[in-house]
């Protein structure tokens, strides 16, 4: 296993455990935030329950001043505020860590580790001598934590001081509780610890030119840049937020300032089903459209993508993954939907699947998935998963070009029907396996007959053999064709070439730069591509097919990117090594060097559950 | 049944319509349903209805699921866009399409299986939503395409074709529409196409979810002695329990209307819908009187027919929703998209 560096300024990384449910998650977010303004790259991590009140909660951070914001599972300071988990969460420090806890009451002797630093700080008790009402105590608990580690990890007071008045400026009562509450934390620690601890941040340059924030709003975010008007949905967590984001984006940018009303519409169905189906009558329609759902969601749609399939409708699907199978895990990560997103629904069918890496890709992929389904007039998935969409991540800046117009692909106006002599909605006119399509109300000429059902390259009901294939055999090579427009895979090759690569996609892609560097550091170079699109175009092909091993790293249990690279490439499934995490937290360095290391060393690969 | 090219058919008495064009211009492709099929008479009146009202072929939207019922959008008007979806879903397509395009007429096509059983969700969905579209369900109490299967709107003691007796109560979909708001609700049998046509005139210009549910006989399932859905059946227990007229923005008003008392309502567009009511106390407009009385007449052994209930001022989906007069296809992206400008401003936000 890996030497660690020791722990120390700006390279830590540590665990906030809280009940779910008293305000602790702005709590966090405001550490997160000070971290980042002052200039020090940091990740969060939210491990929370499928509760809304009551159960056990976390929030996990690491400071990183090299940029790594991969998730570290090895944490050096732990804050445990919540008793129902205190066993565990002592349990989990890295020994000559840190923990600092509520002794309002006293600890279990039992518990203490004599290889653990112990910090009690009588939150409960303070709160109470300074708070009236219940409710307010308890956020102000979660405040005085804050207070603390400021003090105990050298934040600079000044900015969270900035941003509780950002905050809380105009309500007077809340601020001057909140900064009472953040100076009775601080100034215990300052009075009782050696404050600041060896694991501390000092400020540095490192977020410059970056932000902050979900996959999920920024995904939202490239919906309303891309020109879509239409958003169907039905609420299941992680991907709600997406929605929720769209909405709060649309209200302020795409409301007509003359009459107040809305230049979109956001319904939300009564199931996936309809939400789909809504999708595709918009598409259908000519409106950009899209649906955000998890993997019960397209289980449920998957009627209607094979629809949208065959009958070439454009139709977005932002598939936020959380664990499956089933309901899973509602609330924690998984890449477990790739097979499903490649080929859903019955029959033969293939779909244009996109792979974002963090939320600047979540905006890229976004506005690429509305072009690419209306120009090859077909589903499109956008493969997120929890921890890119519900984590606020650091990220470069977003750009956009204000030159940018959709690709509204192949479709007539009503000057183009009129010129045509017979306009028929199936036929391989420019031989790129992409028919020309219309919409409706355009023009009279340009009708023609939607079905899900058997048709020919007229647009006709058809039950022959021939007519049948010509159509299906056509729309394989329209897909096909997508390989060289879908997003183009990032490689990462060491001079010469190494004889062994990685393959990995979406998230897993900051853990696995973070191993490479490392065994990179230590003498074992390996190339890398990360697979950004599906179909796969050629560079995937070349990139197997010049490695003798290819380790292929993603969060299932079944190896679902391998599967579909020994499928749909030349490459021998022998050589393609599956490294595989999946028990739902998002993945770490450690684990992708574990999988790779225990093959390369010889030792037996042994799953580590994360 | 048909494997015959359509003959064209012509009508040298028919004058054209406003719009220079006669009924052959509403028609579709040639029917594949049984002769006799009552879903066929609908498609006639369908096509009636388009060429009185002067509907320009093209802005038509024909969407439906799948069954003898969605089949028939081929059958009319061919200029238009149609969409055969899948079963039980037109509701979901049409109200995508009717967010997205909201000038055109919206005409979803039904049947009992695709909308009281796998359907049933996304028909009350709709209704509660209100989409701005005809809504017609070809009712004939059993499933055709896979060969007399009962459907949910089958009377209990209606006796199948096999000899099997249905014992499961029926969903009634004119009690449910009512029951979940919607604003035009009508009942009518597809052998009457003297009260059928003005009343889908009135459900084109209906503001709002227009539903339309038409017993409409199966004659290859549901067509025999025992059957409830049957033509002898219909014909003989059919009451009509208010007469409706529909007179158009614009038009004269020259019928008589005899004796009965007249009830006229204005429709968003101008258009005036009468009803001539058969019975003294019965009110169109009150919703809750409506579902009295046709519990009344279905207690009776007998099936209410007419224009049963209408109001006009309800919101549609884009009231509801409070979206722009223009379709949102016609929206430039240039109001759609915000800008780099308003995009440095959103991640300053961020930071």
């Amino acid at each position: 296993m890996a030497h660690e560096a020791q722990p120390g300024v700006n390279d830590f990384a540590f665990k906030i455990g809280t009940v779910n449910g008293t305000g602790s998650a702005s709590a966090n977010s405001l550490i997160l935030q000070a971290l980042f303004r002052m200039g020090v790259p940091v990740s969060g991590k939210n491990v929370f329950p499928s509760n809304i009140q009551g159960l056990p909660t976390w929030y996990e951070i690491r400071v990183n001043r090299d940029g790594y914001t991969a998730r570290s599972s090895r944490f050096h300071l732990m804050v445990a505020m919540n008793a129902q988990s205190l066993e565990r969460d002592i349990a989990e420090v890295e020994g000559g860590g840190w923990l600092l806890y509520d002794s309002t009451r006293a600890l279990d002797p039992d518990l203490v580790r004599d290889d653990v630093n112990f910090m009690g700080i009588p939150l409960a008790r303070m709160c109470a001598e300074r708070f009236e009402g219940a409710r307010v105590r308890i956020l102000m608990k979660n405040i005085g934590y804050v207070g603390a580690l400021v003090a105990l990890l050298n934040i600079d007071m000044a900015i969270v001081d900035g941003m509780l008045e950002e905050k809380f400026g105009a309500r007077k009562g809340l601020l001057e509780a909140n900064h009472t509450a953040i100076r009775m934390g601080y100034d215990y620690a300052r009075e009782h610890f050696e404050c600041p601890l060896p694991v501390r941040v000092e400020p540095m340059g490192g977020t410059e030119d970056r932000v902050m924030v979900t996959g999920n709003s920024a995904a939202a975010l490239g919906c309303m840049y891309a020109g879509a008007t239409v958003g169907a949905w039905y609420p299941i967590t992680p991907s709600t937020s997406l929605m929720d984001a769209f909405k709060s984006y649309c209200r302020r940018f795409r409301v007509d300032p003359e009459t107040g009303k809305h230049n979109f519409c956001i319904l939300q169905a009564e199931d996936e089903l309809a939400a789909a189906g809504m999708v595709l009558g918009a598409g259908w329609a000519g409106a950009r459209a899209f649906t955000q759902t998890s993997g019960p969601g397209i289980s449920l749609m998957s009627e209607f993508v094979g629809l949208a399939y065959y009958a070439e409708i454009p139709s977005v699907f932002f598939d936020v993954q959380r664990t499956g199978p089933s309901t899973g895990m509602p609330t924690r990560t998984q890449q477990g939907d790739i097979l499903l997103a490649a080929y859903a629904s019955h029959g033969d069918t293939k779909h244009i699947v996109l792979f974002p890496a963090d939320p600047r890709e979540c905006f890229e992929c976004a506005v690429a998935a509305f072009d690419l389904a209306e120009r090859f007039q077909t589903p499109v998935f956008v493969l997120s998963d929890l921890d890119i969409g519900m984590n606020d991540w650091m990220i470069p800046k977003l750009e956009w070009d204000d030159d940018y117009r959709p690709d509204r692909g192949k479709v007539l106006s009503a000057e183009e029907i009129e010129a045509v002599e017979h306009f028929y909605r199936y036929l391989d006119v420019d031989g790129d396996g992409i028919p020309y399509r219309t919409l409706p109300g355009v023009h009279p000429r340009g009708a023609y007959f939607t079905r899900g059902s058997g048709h020919n390259k007229y647009g006709g009901y058809t039950e022959d053999a021939d007519e049948y294939i010509e159509v299906v055999d056509r729309i394989a090579r329209k897909v096909r064709s997508a390989a060289d427009h879908v997003l183009a895979p990032e490689v990462h090759a060491v001079d010469g070439g190494a004889d062994v690569g990685i393959v990995s996609l979406g998230g897993c892609h900051w853990a696995v730069l973070e191993a490479r560097d490392h065994m990179l550091a230590r003498g074992m170079p390996l190339d890398y591509l990360r697979v950004k699109g599906f179909p796969f175009n050629d560079t995937v092909e070349r990139f197997l097919a010049a490695h003798d091993t290819v380790f292929v790293v993603e969060q299932n249990r079944d190896a679902q990117l391998r599967t579909l690279l020994a499928m749909e490439t030349a490459a021998s499934k022998d050589k393609l090594i599956p490294v595989l995490r999946y028990g739902g937290q998002p993945l770490s360095r450690d684990d992708v060097l574990a999988g790779i290391l225990s093959v390369l060393e010889g030792a037996p690969v042994k799953e580590v559950s994360a | 049944m048909s494997y015959i090219t359509k003959p064209v058919a012509r009508h040298p008495g028919v004058r054209p319509n406003a719009l220079g064009l006669t009924p052959r211009d509403y028609e579709g492709a040639m029917s594949t349903l049984c002769a006799g099929c009552g879903h066929d008479s609908i498609t006639a009146a369908l096509v009636q209805t388009f060429y009185e009202l002067d509907v320009e072929p093209h802005r038509v939207a024909k969407l439906s699921g799948i069954g003898c019922s969605s089949k028939t959008p081929t059958y009319f008007v061919s200029q238009a866009h149609g969409f055969n979806s899948v079963h039980g879903r037109m509701p979901s397509i049409a109200a995508g399409a009717n967010a997205a395009n909201r000038d055109l007429l919206h005409v979803g096509i039904s049947g009992d299986g695709d909308s009281l059983s796998i359907g049933l969700g996304q028909m009350c969905h709709a209704i509660r939503r209100n989409v701005n579209m005809v809504y017609i369900l070809e009712n004939n109490g059993v499933y055709g395409l896979t060969k007399g299967q009962f459907s949910a709107s089958a009377d209990v003691g209606s006796v199948s074709k096999r000899g099997e007796v249905n014992r499961h109560g029926p969903i009634d979909p004119v009690d449910l529409a009512l029951a979940l708001g919607a604003t035009f609700v009508a009942r009518s049998f597809s052998g009457d196409k003297r009260q059928l046509v003005p009343i889908l005139k009135a459900a084109c210009r209906h503001h709002g979810l227009a539903f339309v549910d038409v017993i409409s006989p199966c004659v290859t399932f549901n067509d025999h002695e025992g059957s409830t859905k049957s033509y002898a059946h219909t014909r003989a227990h059919a009451h009509e329990v208010i007469e409706t007229d529909f007179v158009p923005l614009r038009a004269e008003i020259t019928a008589d209307y005899g004796t009965g008392a007249v009830h006229a309502v204005t429709m968003h567009d101008g258009s005036v819908v009468r009803f001539r009511k058969v019975h003294e106390d019965y009110d169109p407009t009150d919703r809750g009187a409506v579902l009295a009385h046709l519990r009344e007449v279905r207690n009776r052994g007998e099936v209410a027919t007419g224009l049963l209930y209408l109001e006009e001022a309800g919101e549609d989906l884009h009231e509801f929703e409070n979206t722009v007069d223009v379709p949102l296809v016609d929206v430039p992206y240039e109001s759609l998209c915000p800008g780099s400008q308003a995009l440095e401003e959103i991640q300053q936000e961020w930071r």
